[in-house]
């Protein structure tokens, strides 16, 4: 590529077409100016004005966690660089790949307390992959570069690229690297994957378990993960970003298993012998008590990220690598093993996992209810859609609804915050996940808390005219703690009720979309229909559900993960 | 930060890194140790033979913790080129201690021979005061400070660990050797 005179901005614009960037997300502000202005002349790049930069930073994500891509958001200097960062936490938890380009004040300004000034590199440290402070325009291409590649390589995750406002001003001959040379990055493996030792285990093995996480998703080996899954014929639970990693209507699958998963799921991986963890980390709210974690289980852990192995559980055989490379390499030696030793008899463990899967079902009972339950809500916009859609979720009760009751068969169909747990990633998710498969149906379940921390945002999907369609599961509370504290602290509701408010109908007719509502159960088959068939724009459904309704099973926090509390009420259903 | 009455308790480590050395990595690598509650004992930083690069050489202890996840969790930081803990049979330290002894000048001659057994040397000498430097591993220095207590040390500083290990084998993977 012959070099050209430009100014930093514009060099960056020409960074991100070259990345093949089709979305950005953003607001403009002092310190970005020059970017803005150079986006203003780009025919590749659509930007997304958002109404704050959180949103800009969860659509990014949605984006991202859509399409496989890497999202985009742009900040200016101070207040919309710290905007990001709740967005940027949320990305490294969930390995997201994400890019975030934040303005800054000049480099004359900086550490002078200047006006909207942040130290946003020293901010986000903790929570990206890797950032840069841009101190000189030459550096500014092969850093962009850098950054792309790494928030996309490996495990995924965010970076952030921090540029004064004279760097963008500032003009160099521009060159964009065909090649990333980070000698820090992607070090060695030292180690031969041990599949031979994890064979051996896989045939002795009497009551194994396959356990999917997200790394599914981000290795993109759903054809491999099924092949492995069907090869060994054994259960298999997920966490709640590997919904949709085995089709959860397959008969091997037991779907979620943790916190709010099903008694059988946990069981299953408490009696286990043998844990097989595909791209997964034993978050605690899938351990639950880690010292009484699945006591008799081996491991295998197979993970690309070496400081994953052995961090929580100790693997017995760790399996460093990219799943969609090395999976294949231990069906086949398994196979191999298998067909000269057999294979191993898991029939009567397969029976005790049925036993259990007949005995304790995830139930709940709408029948002779004058109140719309929730996980009803669910189910019937399941059914309606056949599960056909792209599922994004808030934080609270409903997300748990939504991860129990919506059976996902694909990964990148269930989109949500589960390492973070940031409510208010609803909406943003949905608009990212929209526009990055424009052809499909894209569904929010949200909670009435959730949504009013980013509704203001419902402006930037009617200005898109995406036709996202929002349901609120309202029960006028903040519903998981409300939980907590009738379970743990004594019914003492602090500061879980909510008001009334807003008039969530009247909300979406001021922003100029579809606002639905559905107070009793005969409403709302009608009300589901209506939002189902509306295209022109966003609809929000404000489905009015039982108050005091809450997620169970439940493993309370701390507690071994087959000691799990039912609802009385539950028992009887 | 070992000196305090609530001794940490665990094993110590020495860890040696390879690093780019760029502004903000010090904090980089600092802030890693403390968010994940790793306990350092003693940190260095210096030049290498490669402008380009700089050592640290990290004494972590740790109580519960094992030692490769601190290693891995250091890799996976970019400016670190190379991280490997030294194992304390392989590794050749040296650690610096100077320290301010206020003291009569007739104690002087005594304090010259008490530097001598630990082959350390009298850096500033005024009436009532003089400064000893001494190098060597941990364990001696402990032992000369705790000689020099009884004379009433004024002010002591010791710069932590420095390590390399003993023969043929470096730190620089095999690309930038």
């Amino acid at each position: 590529m012959a070099k050209e005179k430009m100014t930093g901005a514009q060099a960056l614009v020409r960074c991100l077409e070259a990345e093949g960037v089709e979305y950005v997300f953003g607001i403009p502000g002092g310190a970005i100016l020059p970017v803005y202005d150079a986006l203003f002349d780009s025919k590749k790049i659509k930007h997304v004005l958002v109404r704050h930069e959180q949103v800009g930073a969860h659509a990014a994500e949605g984006f991202a966690h859509a399409t496989g891509k890497v999202g985009v958001c742009f900040g200016t200097s101070g207040p919309g660089a710290t905007n990001l960062v709740t967005g940027i936490a949320d990305a490294y938890l969930d390995s997201v790949p994400m890019v975030a380009i934040t303005g800054n004040v000049s480099s004359a300004l900086i550490g002078t307390d200047a006006f909207q000034e942040a130290d946003i590199t020293g901010i986000t440290m903790p929570i990206t992959k890797h950032n840069w402070l841009v101190t000189d325009v030459e550096d500014l291409p092969r850093i962009v570069k850098e950054a792309f590649y790494i928030a996309r390589t490996g495990r995924p995750g965010p970076v952030l690229v921090d540029i004064p406002k004279d760097i963008q001003n500032a003009e160099f001959e521009f060159e964009y690297p065909d090649s990333v040379n980070i000698p820090g990055y992607h070090p060695p493996v030292r180690e031969e994957p041990r599949l031979k030792d994890a064979a051996a285990l896989l045939r002795s093995a009497s009551r194994p378990v396959v356990y999917l996480g997200g790394g599914v998703r981000t290795s993109d080996a759903y054809d491999e993960v099924k092949a492995f899954c069907e090869f060994l014929n054994a259960p298999v639970v997920t966490t709640v970003h590997g919904k949709g990693a085995l089709p959860e209507t397959h008969p091997l699958s037991l779907a979620m298993f943790g916190m709010h998963g099903a008694r059988f799921a946990n069981y299953t991986v408490q009696n286990s012998d043998l844990i097989v963890a595909l791209g997964a980390r034993f978050d605690d709210r899938v351990t639950g008590k880690l010292s009484t974690f699945a006591p008799e289980a081996k491991i295998i852990h197979l993970d690309v990220d070496p400081a994953e192995i052995s961090k929580l559980v100790t693997a017995t055989v760790p399996l460093v690598g990219d799943l969609k490379a090395l999976l294949p390499q231990l069906t086949q030696e398994a196979r191999k093993v298998f067909d000269q030793f057999g294979r191993p008899d898991i029939s009567a463990w397969k029976a005790r996992v049925a036993e259990w899967k007949e005995k304790h079902p995830l139930r709940f009972k709408q029948e002779g209810q004058k109140q719309i339950l929730p996980q009803w809500a669910v189910v019937k916009l399941w059914e309606k859609t056949q599960g056909k859609a792209i599922v994004t979720t808030g934080v609270g009760e409903h997300q748990m609804f939504a991860a129990q009751f919506w059976q996902t068969s694909y990964p990148r169909q269930f989109i949500t915050s589960g390492g973070l747990g940031t409510m208010g990633f609803c909406l943003p998710a949905a608009i990212g996940a929209q526009l990055g498969r424009p052809g499909e149906l894209v569904i929010g379940i949200d909670g009435d808390g959730s949504f009013q921390m980013t509704l203001q945002d419902l402006a930037t999907a009617v200005d898109l005219k995406l036709p996202i369609k929002i349901f609120i599961l309202n029960n006028l509370f903040l519903g998981m703690v409300r939980q907590w504290q009738e379970l743990f602290y004594d019914n003492r509701f602090s500061e879980t009720p909510l008001s009334d408010l807003p008039d969530l109908v009247k909300l979406a007719e001021a922003y100029g979309c579809l606002g639905l509502r559905a107070r009793t159960p005969e409403e709302l088959d009608g009300v589901l229909d209506k939002a189902l068939a509306h295209n022109d724009g966003p609809v929000i459904v404000d489905i009015r559900v039982r108050r005091q309704e809450k997620v169970f099973p439940m493993v309370p926090a701390g507690a071994p993960l087959n000691d799990m509390i039912d609802a009385p009420e539950n028992e009887k259903r | 930060m070992e000196r305090n009455e609530t001794r940490p308790t665990g094993a110590t480590h020495t860890i040696s890194l390879l690093v780019e050395n760029k502004p903000g990595v010090l904090h980089r690598i600092s802030g890693l140790f403390s968010r994940r509650g790793y306990n350092i004992a003693s940190l260095t930083v210096g030049p290498t033979e490669r402008p380009e690069y700089s050592r640290m050489t990290i004494v972590v202890r740790l109580s519960s913790k094992p030692v490769e996840q601190v290693v891995r969790q250091v890799q996976k930081l970019v400016p670190v080129v190379e991280v490997r803990e030294l194992a304390p049979q392989d590794l050749v330290e040296r650690e610096l201690l100077l320290a301010k002894i206020r003291t009569p000048e007739k104690n002087h001659a005594e304090l010259r021979a008490l530097a001598e057994t630990y082959e350390a040397s009298i850096v500033d000498v005024s009436p009532d005061s003089l400064v000893i430097e001494a190098s060597g591993t941990a364990g001696k220095l402990d032992a000369l400070e705790e000689r020099l207590a009884a004379y009433g040390i004024q002010e002591l500083c010791r710069s932590g660990r420095i390590a390399l290990e003993r023969g043929f084998k470096t730190l620089a993977p095999p690309n930038l050797k």
